[in-house]
C-alpha cells in the first residue's frame, strides 16, 4: 500500500446509542423499544450493492463500523456486512477492519464474536479515567469498566485505540497530565485525544451559551494540547493527525485514507462518502433518520439524499483541510492535479516565516505506515528546490514551489486560519505558468 | 389665473416626528386633492429614506384649491421644506418663498433645538407664523405649557395657538381658515419683468430637469426664453405646470404663484437654489438678495469594499450627483484602500444619506474614512491651502499656523441631562456662550470645532442625553488651532484612510482610543500586530493583537468533509470582507469604528 490512489475504505454507519451523550452532535438516535437488526442488514447489502454497481470493481483496503455505537450491533450483522462488502468488491488480506465500541457494552463473548466476524482492530469511547467525569460528559460506563472493555481488547484483538475527551471544563494542566499518563500506561499503539468542542444544536451548546459551561479559553487549551504532544512524543505515540497519535505504523489506516482524500464510501443512515463515478468525484451524504434510511433502501436501493459531483476547487479546498491534519502534510503535485491549485509561494513562505508552515523538495511520501514524517523537510529552501530539481521531476521552467507542505506542530493548533490563508491563495498551476513563461 | 389676493403660501416648520408630514397629508385630504385610496402615507415624502427617516430632503410643493368658509376660493401652495440642519440654506430659501408658516409643536415634547432655528430664519424672512399645537389628543398633551414655552422661547405671540391631532384630524380644518385669514397675500406685479427664486430642482428621467420656483413679479410662460442669472445660463421654457401633488400643466405662473417648469436643462449643478430666473430679453434689474453657492463643509473617502466595483461607484455617484450638485466627489487613491472617491457633503447628515443610498439603490458596498473639515493651511511662504484629507497634509516645517472652522451650536436639553451635556461639550472643546432655561429645559449655546462635531457628536448627544437634547448649528469663523496628524500604524506601516487631524491636547486620548477600538476590530491573526497612534514619528498610544493561539481541534465526524468545507467557505466569505493591508486583514467596518469614542 503506497499510494493512497490504490486504498478504497467502507464506512458503515451504525446509528443507535443506549444514551446520547450531551456533547455529541454525531448521528446517534436512542430507541428505547430496541430495532429490526434484520431489516438494516438488509439495507445495508442493498446500498453497498448499490454502490458496488455505481463505482464498479475495487479492492477494499479498509472498512470502519462508526456510530453510534456499533458495538451495539449483533456480532453475526457484522459478518454478514464484511461478507458482503467482500462479495461485492473483494477485501485486501491485510485489510483493517475497525469498530467502534463503548465500554458500557463490552463483553468478552461479544469481543470474540466481533473478532470472529472478522474485525481486526477496535476504538473503544473510554474518555475520562475519572469517574465524575464521565458522569459529567454524561457516559454511562464507569472507570473500571473502561479499563476492563480494554483488557479484554487487548486479549482479543491485534490492535486497538481508545478515546479520550480532553480540555474538559475545569481541568488543570496537573489534572490532564496525571490523567494522560494512566492512559498512556493502559494504551497499546494508538490513542485518539479530542479536546471537548462545543458543537451547535447539542446540550452542551445551550449550556455554553447560557454561561453554565466554562470550557478552558485558547491559552490554556494551547497548553494542555502542548502537554499532550509532549507525553504521547515521549512514550512514541507520534502526533500523526491532529488529535491522533500512534506509533509509527500503527496509524488507522481507514483514517489515514479520509485524510489523504482517498476513495471511501460511506454506507448507513447519516453517512458520508467520497466516490468516484468514472473519474469524478462524488459526495454522497445519506438521509439522517435510521427507519427513513431504511425506508429509502427498500425503496430506491440507496439511502442518498445527495449526491454531488465536487468541482476542481472543492476537490482542492477538501484536500487541503484534510491533508494538513496529517503530520505528513501534503503532495503539492496531486494537489494540482485534482484540483487544479496552487498555494501561491508568499503565503507558503510568509507561514514558513512564521513557524506554522514547512515545505519540502520530497518524493511521495513513505505511506507504509512509518509516520510519513521521513521527507526532507527545510525551511525557506524554494530556491534551491528549483535549482536542485531533476528534469523529470517537473517542467524546465522550474515548479512553481516546493513539493510538499505541512503544518508544524505550532501550526497545527490555528490549522483552519492556516488553510483558509492557503486555500485564498490557490492559484492554477496553468496561470502561474503562464505568468513563468510570460516573465 | 387666481388673483393674488387669493394666493397663500406656505410651509411648514417642525422638528422630526412633530407630525408635519401628518399634517400636510390632512390639508391635502380636506382640499380634496388625493382619495384616500391613492394616498400613500405621507405623500410629500417620497424618496424611501426620506420616508424611514422622517426627514425631507428636496423641497416640494402642492397646490391646494380651498372654498374657505367666506365662500371664497383660495389658491394654497403648501411647500415641504428640507427639515435638517445641513439644509439649512435651503431651508432659508424654501421659507424665502413663502409668506407665512405653519410652526406645528408636538403638545407634549414642546420646542425643540431644530424647530427654533427654523423659526428663527422665517423670521428672518419676515414670515407671519401661526403656531399649531399637535398630538393634543395624547393623555401627556399639555398645551398651556407648551404655549408659555414658545411664548418664552421663540417670543412669539402663542395665544392664537391651535390646538389639532393631525393623526385623527381633529381640528385641521381650522388650520385652513386660519391660513387664509391669519397668513398674508404675496405682493407682486405682474407687469414688471419676469422676477422668479429658483427654491429647489431634481432630475426627471422623461423631463430633464424640474425646477420649482416662486415668481415675484412678472410672469413665466411656456415657450418663454429666461435667463438663471447665477450661473448665466438661456434656456426656452418647455413646460410650466403646479403639482397637486400630480403634476398638471399650465400656460404660464404670475405674481405670487409657485409652480415647476422644464427648459431642456440637462444636470441639477446648471440650477442653484436661491438663484434669479428672470426673462431673457427683458431682464429684471436685480436679483434677489440671499444667494450663496452650496459649499461642502464636510469631507470623506468613499471607498468600494470589492476593489471591481470602483466604475460601479463612480456611475452611482455621477447619478446621485444628477440631482443633487451639492454633494461633490473626485478621485482618491489610499494605499490601505485603494482607489475610490473623496467626497464633499453639506453636513453629516448629507453625508449618511448619500452614503446610504449609494449602498441601498445602487447595492455597493462601502468603506467610508473619518470624515474631515476643510482646515486653512497658512504656509511658512504666506500661501493658504485648503485641506480636507489628512493624506495631504503638507510636511510640518512648512506649516506656519492651522485654522480650522469653528460652530455655534444651540442645545436644548432638559434638566436632567445638562450636566451630560456640558461634559460632553467640554470634551470636545467646546466654549460656553450661553445657558438658559424656559421651564425645565435649558437651552446651551457652545461655540465648538467642528473637527469635534464631525464624527460622532450628534450620536454621542442623543445617547447622553438619551434622545431627549435637540441640536442645531451653523458655521461661525475660523480659528487658529494647536492642530497635528495623528497616524495611526498598524503592523509598523501608517494606515493613511485612519490618518486624522486633531488638536493636540486631544491626540492622546483620540490615539488610545483609536489603538484600543482596532485591537477589538481587528481579529487575531496568525502573527502578533502591533498597533500604535503617533504624530510624526512619536508613538504616543499602543496595543497589540495578540497572535491567534488555537482555533478549533474537532473531531472529523465520519468522513463528513462537506461540513468542514463548508466552515471553510465560511472562513473564506468572512476574508471577502476584509481589506487587506501589508500582511493584515482590516474589517471594512473598522475604518469608521475604530473612530467612535466613549467621552468616559
Amino acid at each position: 500500500m503506497t499510494d493512497v490512489d490504490q486504498t478504497f475504505g467502507v464506512y458503515v454507519h451504525w446509528p443507535f446509542c443506549a444514551q446520547k451523550c450531551p456533547y455529541c452532535d454525531f448521528n446517534s438516535h436512542v430507541r428505547f423499544g430496541g430495532w429490526d437488526e434484520a431489516r438494516f442488514l438488509a439495507a445495508y447489502k442493498r446500498e453497498i450493492d448499490w454502490v458496488a454497481e455505481r463505482i464498479g470493481p475495487r479492492t477494499v483496503t479498509s472498512i470502519f463500523f462508526g456510530g453510534g455505537t456499533p458495538s451495539l450491533m449483533q456480532a453475526h450483522t457484522v459478518a454478514s456486512i464484511i461478507e458482503h462488502i467482500a462479495k461485492r468488491w473483494g477485501v485486501a488480506p491485510d485489510a483493517e477492519i475497525t469498530l467502534e465500541a463503548n465500554p458500557g457494552s463490552v463483553e468478552a463473548g461479544r469481543f470474540r464474536g466481533f473478532r470472529e466476524a472478522g474485525v481486526n482492530r477496535v476504538s473503544i469511547g473510554v474518555q475520562s479515567l475519572r469517574d465524575q467525569e464521565l458522569r459529567k460528559l454524561g457516559r454511562i460506563h464507569s472507570v473500571a469498566e473502561a479499563k476492563a472493555a480494554l483488557e479484554i481488547a487487548r486479549g482479543t484483538f491485534e490492535r486497538f485505540s481508545f478515546d479520550l475527551i480532553y480540555a474538559r471544563p475545569g481541568q488543570t494542566a496537573e489534572a490532564w497530565r496525571a490523567e494522560l499518563a494512566e492512559a498512556l500506561d493502559l494504551a497499546g499503539d494508538h490513542l485518539s485525544l479530542y479536546q471537548l468542542t462545543i458543537e451547535p444544536d447539542t446540550p452542551y451548546a445551550a449550556l455554553h451559551a447560557a454561561g453554565k459551561l466554562i470550557i478552558p479559553d485558547d491559552h490554556d487549551a494551547s497548553a494542555l494540547y502542548e502537554i499532550t504532544e509532549e507525553m504521547t512524543g515521549e512514550r512514541g505515540l507520534a502526533a500523526y493527525e491532529v488529535s491522533n497519535y500512534a506509533r509509527p505504523g500503527s496509524e488507522s489506516r481507514h483514517n489515514l485514507l479520509y485524510w489523504r482524500y482517498g476513495e471511501y464510501a460511506g454506507v448507513g443512515p447519516g453517512a458520508h462518502g467520497r466516490i468516484l463515478i468514472g473519474n469524478t468525484r462524488t459526495a454522497t451524504v445519506a438521509e439522517r433518520n435510521p427507519e427513513a434510511w431504511a425506508a429509502r433502501v427498500e425503496e430506491a436501493g440507496h439511502g442518498f439524499t445527495e449526491m454531488t459531483t465536487l468541482a476542481r476547487e472543492e476537490q482542492a479546498d477538501e484536500m487541503l483541510l484534510m491533508g494538513l491534519r496529517l503530520s505528513e502534510g501534503i503532495d503539492l503535485g496531486r494537489l494540482a492535479v485534482l484540483g487544479g491549485a496552487r498555494p501561491s509561494r508568499p503565503v507558503i513562505t510568509e507561514l514558513e516565516d512564521l513557524g506554522l508552515l514547512q515545505s519540502a523538495v520530497d518524493r511521495a511520501p513513505d505511506t507504509s505506515g512509518k509516520s510519513g514524517n521521513s521527507g526532507n523537510w527545510r525551511r525557506n529552501e524554494l530556491d534551491e528546490i528549483v535549482a536542485c530539481a531533476g528534469p523529470g521531476l517537473r517542467p524546465e521552467t522550474g515548479a512553481p514551489g516546493p513539493d510538499r507542505i505541512r503544518v508544524t506542530p505550532q501550526g497545527r493548533l490555528v490549522l483552519n486560519a492556516v488553510v483558509a490563508k492557503l486555500s485564498k491563495s490557490f492559484q492554477s498551476p496553468e496561470r502561474v505558468d503562464n505568468l513563468r513563461s510570460a516573465g | 389665473m387666481t388673483a393674488i389676493s387669493h394666493i397663500r403660501n406656505f410651509s411648514i416648520i417642525a422638528h422630526i416626528d412633530h407630525g408635519k408630514s401628518t399634517l400636510s397629508d390632512r390639508l391635502i385630504q380636506l382640499c380634496g386633492n388625493v382619495s384616500n385610496r391613492e394616498m400613500k402615507e405621507q405623500i410629500l415624502d417620497s424618496m424611501d429614506i426620506e420616508r424611514e427617516r422622517g426627514i425631507t430632503i428636496k423641497a416640494q410643493t402642492v397646490r391646494l384649491d380651498y372654498r374657505a368658509k367666506n365662500g371664497e376660493l383660495y389658491q394654497l401652495n403648501l411647500m415641504d421644506t428640507p427639515g435638517h440642519v445641513d439644509f439649512a440654506y435651503e431651508v432659508s430659501r424654501s421659507l424665502a418663498a413663502c409668506e407665512g408658516a405653519i410652526l406645528v409643536v408636538d403638545a407634549s415634547q414642546g420646542v425643540e433645538a431644530q424647530t427654533l432655528a427654523n423659526v428663527y430664519q422665517a423670521l428672518d424672512n419676515n414670515l407671519e407664523i401661526l403656531p399649531v399645537l399637535n398630538k393634543i389628543d395624547l393623555p401627556a398633551a399639555d398645551e398651556d405649557r407648551v404655549k408659555q414655552q414658545i411664548e418664552d422661547v421663540i417670543g412669539i405671540d402663542a395665544s392664537g395657538a391651535i390646538g389639532v391631532s393631525a393623526k385623527s384630524g381633529l381640528n385641521v380644518e381650522a388650520v385652513l381658515e386660519a391660513v387664509v385669514e391669519r397668513l398674508p397675500p404675496p405682493k407682486g406685479d405682474p407687469k414688471k419683468p419676469l422676477k422668479a427664486m429658483l427654491i429647489d430642482s431634481w432630475y426627471d428621467a422623461y423631463l430633464g430637469v424640474i425646477v420649482l420656483a416662486r415668481v415675484i413679479d412678472g410672469t413665466l410662460k411656456k415657450g418663454q426664453r429666461v435667463k438663471l442669472m447665477a450661473t448665466d445660463g438661456s434656456y426656452q421654457v418647455e413646460r410650466v405646470g403646479i403639482f397637486r401633488p400630480k403634476q398638471e400643466m399650465l400656460e404660464q405662473l404670475g405674481p405670487g404663484e409657485v409652480g415647476f417648469f422644464t427648459a431642456a436643462i440637462k444636470e441639477v449643478a446648471d440650477t442653484r437654489v436661491g438663484d434669479t430666473i428672470t426673462d431673457e430679453k427683458n431682464p429684471t434689474a436685480e436679483a434677489l438678495p440671499g444667494f450663496k453657492p452650496a459649499q461642502p463643509v464636510v469631507f470623506c473617502g468613499l471607498f468600494p469594499v470589492d476593489a471591481a466595483d470602483f466604475e460601479d461607484l463612480r456611475e452611482a455617484m455621477g447619478r446621485l450627483r444628477l440631482n443633487d450638485a451639492s454633494f461633490s466627489f473626485e478621485t482618491e487613491s489610499s494605499a490601505a484602500l485603494g482607489f475610490g472617491f473623496r467626497c464633499g457633503f453639506l453636513g453629516l447628515l448629507h453625508l449618511e444619506i448619500i452614503t446610504e443610498r449609494l449602498e441601498r439603490e445602487f447595492n455597493l458596498d462601502l468603506i467610508t474614512t473619518a470624515p474631515s473639515v476643510i482646515y486653512h493651511l497658512h504656509m511658512n511662504d504666506g500661501s493658504i491651502i485648503e485641506m480636507h484629507n489628512p493624506a495631504d497634509m503638507p510636511e510640518i516645517s512648512k506649516i506656519d499656523h492651522i485654522e480650522e472652522p469653528w460652530i455655534e451650536a444651540t442645545i436644548l436639553v432638559p434638566d436632567d441631562y445638562l450636566g451630560a451635556v456640558l461634559k460632553l461639550c467640554q470634551d470636545r472643546r467646546g466654549r460656553q456662550k450661553q445657558l438658559t432655561y424656559a421651564g425645565s429645559r435649558a437651552m446651551v449655546v457652545y461655540e465648538l470645532p467642528l473637527n469635534e462635531v464631525v464624527f460622532d457628536f450628534y450620536d454621542r448627544l442623543k445617547s447622553v442625553s438619551r434622545g431627549y437634547a435637540s441640536f442645531d448649528y451653523h458655521i461661525k469663523n475660523y480659528e487658529e488651532g494647536d492642530l497635528v496628524k495623528l497616524s495611526i500604524l498598524v503592523n509598523s506601516e501608517p494606515v493613511d484612510a485612519l490618518s486624522i487631524i486633531v488638536h493636540r491636547a486631544r491626540a492622546e486620548s483620540r490615539g488610545r482610543s483609536m489603538c484600543e477600538k482596532l485591537k477589538e476590530l481587528i481579529p487575531p491573526h496568525l502573527f502578533q500586530i502591533p498597533i500604535q497612534a503617533a504624530i510624526g514619528a512619536k508613538v504616543i498610544a499602543r496595543e497589540t493583537i495578540k497572535a491567534l493561539r488555537k482555533d478549533v481541534l474537532a473531531k472529523c465526524y465520519g468522513g463528513d468533509i462537506s461540513r468542514k468545507r463548508k466552515l471553510l467557505d465560511k472562513q473564506k466569505a468572512g476574508k471577502k470582507k476584509m481589506r487587506e493591508f501589508g500582511k493584515v486583514e482590516i474589517p471594512q467596518e473598522a475604518f469608521i469604528n475604530a473612530l467612535k469614542m466613549d467621552d468616559n
